[in-house]
């Protein structure tokens, strides 16, 4: 799960990780109120998307006075802020971050994620901040120094102090960056989040160590344990079809095509998107229906993938095993019927009563068309789409 | 001989009261593996479907004399039914629970660290040696007894692959699950060193998916000393950039871990892979002709 910036900087505070001062807002009435707050005469309002590279795409902006923050804000709420990590469409901006300006000295890099080679969490900082890590990594990789942590005694502070070191942080600077690190590291587990990333991690003229920028993104299998975070949850950041499929514990991504998907298991449903594409159509989503696969799961998965307007055909690919294809044909004649499902259907399926379940499809009158194999399955949907 | 798993297995079942893990014990049982009993903390001492039920592992593994156990119990207990099944100092482990949270994983894994048992998954199918003995769901009737190992991070094109390699006439050997997380016990390297010494294998299927670099690291191996045939498939060529694809392992993050880099790292170690799943099952008959 992905949260705002202003969301992170609160966690990370809260563990002692120090940030600028500074609060949301939505109007610009309330900009120029905390503008005035903080008193620190030069502010940022700072557009909060859940995406990367908003300066670029006009979404930070440095402000002189309360009044200019006032008008600033106005036109930035509203604004459709396109970066390269929003997509061509972009993020209406609805809600905003008004900081205090600092001085600043330096900007540098830190991020927390688990390594899945070593098994370890990782602690990496760069001097290099402000720009995307990705790029530094692929052109410079010796500018990036890196912690493993052992998980069961946490970051000491010989690795902190190492980092810190690499840096080039002296004097105070060191036992702050240390101080901060260590947080960053507690933030991480307590969390249970899968990124911590503060970029850039700023030294200021006065020898202050600070996040200027955080971002924060959770295990989704942990939030069980995790009540508080969930309710950081921004719905208006995600697509409506997906936060439907997710009601029903349907994995559903929304994709460009017009080959509507319906699948067990995720491999599965990405090797059916591959074929698609290989027989010279384009997946319309990646839906994992999981391994139930049940009449009522089937029900509500046909409605939310042909409710994208885009879907020209269907295809559902069950390799059951255990599954009775009897039972998974009743269910989807009954959807299709209950549903007045217009678009034509191939399906491909494979478990016990495959032949049964063939036939109960053939004969309903209705509009399928049934395969043998994925390879068969995919050149009949192309077509059936392009009819 | 196949491999992890055979007629020698002596399985227990940790969570043989819950839905799925009595349901999948029967399925083992009938496929001819031997079920010595199962764990479900605070139901020890009675008796589940007329096995065994013990409160602890350890326990169980002195009465029943236990050598392996799969494991179904709910994410939030995975971790730790994994450690104790280490503690218990039992040679293999398959956790077949999905949404274990990562951190729990990791303090697993480093509990694991230096002890005996290996682990398969978790967030995974198990595995079937065809024929012989299954600890997890893959069905028992698509396999048949055969040539060909697989090793896969997903379940049902495992099954997609075993289904292709029945109707060939090649049979599987072992079907191994490592599973779809980003944090698993068993690797495909692990795989492929336990392939390369059983002799029955004469081919290898490895199906990986986008996320991480295992695939390259197995290319890294299979180019530097795994000799038997590899017919390899990577799912998510399709996929989008920085979207996670129902496997919690399965994403594009930061431009790295693309099917496209897998699949070039994959051809250049020797293996055949192909574009479409379709084309499994015939790719490892030509290969096993050409061998």
């Amino acid at each position: 799960m992905k949260i705002h910036e202003f969301q992170a900087k609160a966690i990370l505070s809260r563990y002692g990780v120090p940030v600028p001062k500074g609060e949301p807002v939505s109007s610009g009435d309330e900009a120029q109120a905390v503008a005035e707050r903080l008193g620190s005469g030069v502010a940022v309002v700072k557009a909060q998307i859940h995406a990367g590279g908003r300066g670029k795409g006009g979404g930070v902006k440095v402000v002189k006075s309360p009044a200019e923050a006032r008008a600033v804000a106005s036109k930035m709420l509203g604004m459709t802020l396109v970066t390269h990590q929003t997509g061509p469409d972009g993020r209406v901006v609805k809600r905003l971050l008004v900081e205090e300006g600092l001085d600043i000295g330096r900007e540098l890099y830190l991020g927390l994620v688990v390594d899945r080679s070593s098994k370890k969490p990782v602690l990496m900082a760069s001097p290099d901040g402000g720009v995307e890590i990705e790029k530094v990594a692929e052109e410079t990789p010796d500018r990036i120094f890196k912690a493993f942590i052992d998980p069961a005694l946490g970051l000491q502070a010989f690795q902190a102090r190492r980092l810190a070191f690499a840096l080039g942080l002296s004097g105070d600077q060191v036992g702050r960056a240390v101080r901060l690190m260590m947080a960053v590291y507690q933030a991480f587990i307590g969390t249970d989040a899968s990124l911590v990333e503060i970029n850039p991690l700023v030294v200021t003229a006065r020898g202050d160590v600070l996040a200027l920028d955080a971002k924060m993104t959770f295990d989704d299998n942990a939030l069980y344990r995790h009540a508080d975070l969930k309710e950081l949850r921004d719905l208006s950041e995600e697509d409506p079809l997906e936060i439907e499929a997710s009601k029903f514990s349907l994995n559903y991504i929304k994709l460009d095509g017009t080959i509507g998907c319906m699948v067990n298991g995720a491999g599965l449903a990405m090797a059916t998107m591959d074929i698609i594409k290989l027989a010279g159509g384009e997946p319309a989503n990646f839906l994992d229906v999981g391994g139930g696969a049940n009449a009522e799961q089937i029900k509500n998965a046909f409605r939310i993938l042909t409710s994208d307007p885009n879907v020209r055909a269907v295809l559902i690919n069950i390799f059951g095993g255990i599954l009775r294809c009897d039972v998974l044909a009743q269910g989807v004649i009954a959807a299709v019927t209950d549903l007045g499902v217009r678009v034509p259907i191939v399906i491909r399926m494979e478990g016990t009563n495959v032949e049964l379940g063939k036939r109960m499809l053939e004969e309903s009158g209705l509009n399928f068309t049934t395969a043998d194999g994925m390879g068969d399955a995919a050149t009949k949907v192309v077509a059936a789409s392009r009819r | 001989m196949a491999v992890l798993i055979d007629k020698s297995t002596r399985l227990l079942v940790q969570g043989i009261t819950g839905r799925e893990g009595t349901f999948h014990a029967r399925q083992a049982q009938a496929y001819g593996t031997t079920i010595v009993g199962g764990v479900t903390p605070g139901k020890g001492g009675t008796t589940h479907e007329g096995w065994p039920v013990f409160d602890d592992v350890a326990q169980a593994v002195r009465d029943t004399g236990a050598n392996a156990s799969v494991i179904f119990v709910p994410p939030a207990g995975g971790a730790d039914a994994i450690m104790e099944a280490a503690d218990a100092d039992l040679p293999l482990a398959v956790c077949i629970t999905e949404g274990i949270p990562t951190i729990d994983m990791m303090r697993a894994l480093s509990f694991l660290a230096g002890r005996s048992t290996r682990l398969i998954g978790p967030n995974c199918p198990g595995l079937i040696s065809a024929g012989r003995a299954k600890a997890g769901i893959i069905p028992g009737h698509i396999c048949s007894e055969g040539r060909v190992g697989i090793v896969s991070k997903s379940g049902t094109l495992t099954y997609e692959a075993i289904h292709q390699l029945t109707h060939l006439g090649l049979g599987q050997t072992t079907c191994i699950g490592i599973g779809g997380d980003p944090l698993i016990g068993t690797s495909f390297i692990d795989a492929l060193t336990l392939f390369a010494n059983d002799p029955e294998t004469e081919a290898v299927v490895l199906i990986g998916e986008i996320g991480g670099s295992a695939e390259e690291d197995a290319a890294a191996f299979i180019k530097a000393s795994f000799k038997k045939p590899v017919v390899g498939f990577i799912a998510g060529q399709t996929a989008p950039a920085g979207r996670r694809m129902g496997h919690a392992g399965a994403i594009v993050a930061g431009g790295k871990g693309t099917a496209a880099e897998k699949m070039s790292a994959l051809s250049a170690a020797g293996v055949d892979v192909v574009k479409s799943p379709a084309e499994i099952g015939q790719a490892v008959a030509s290969a096993l002709q050409r061998a």
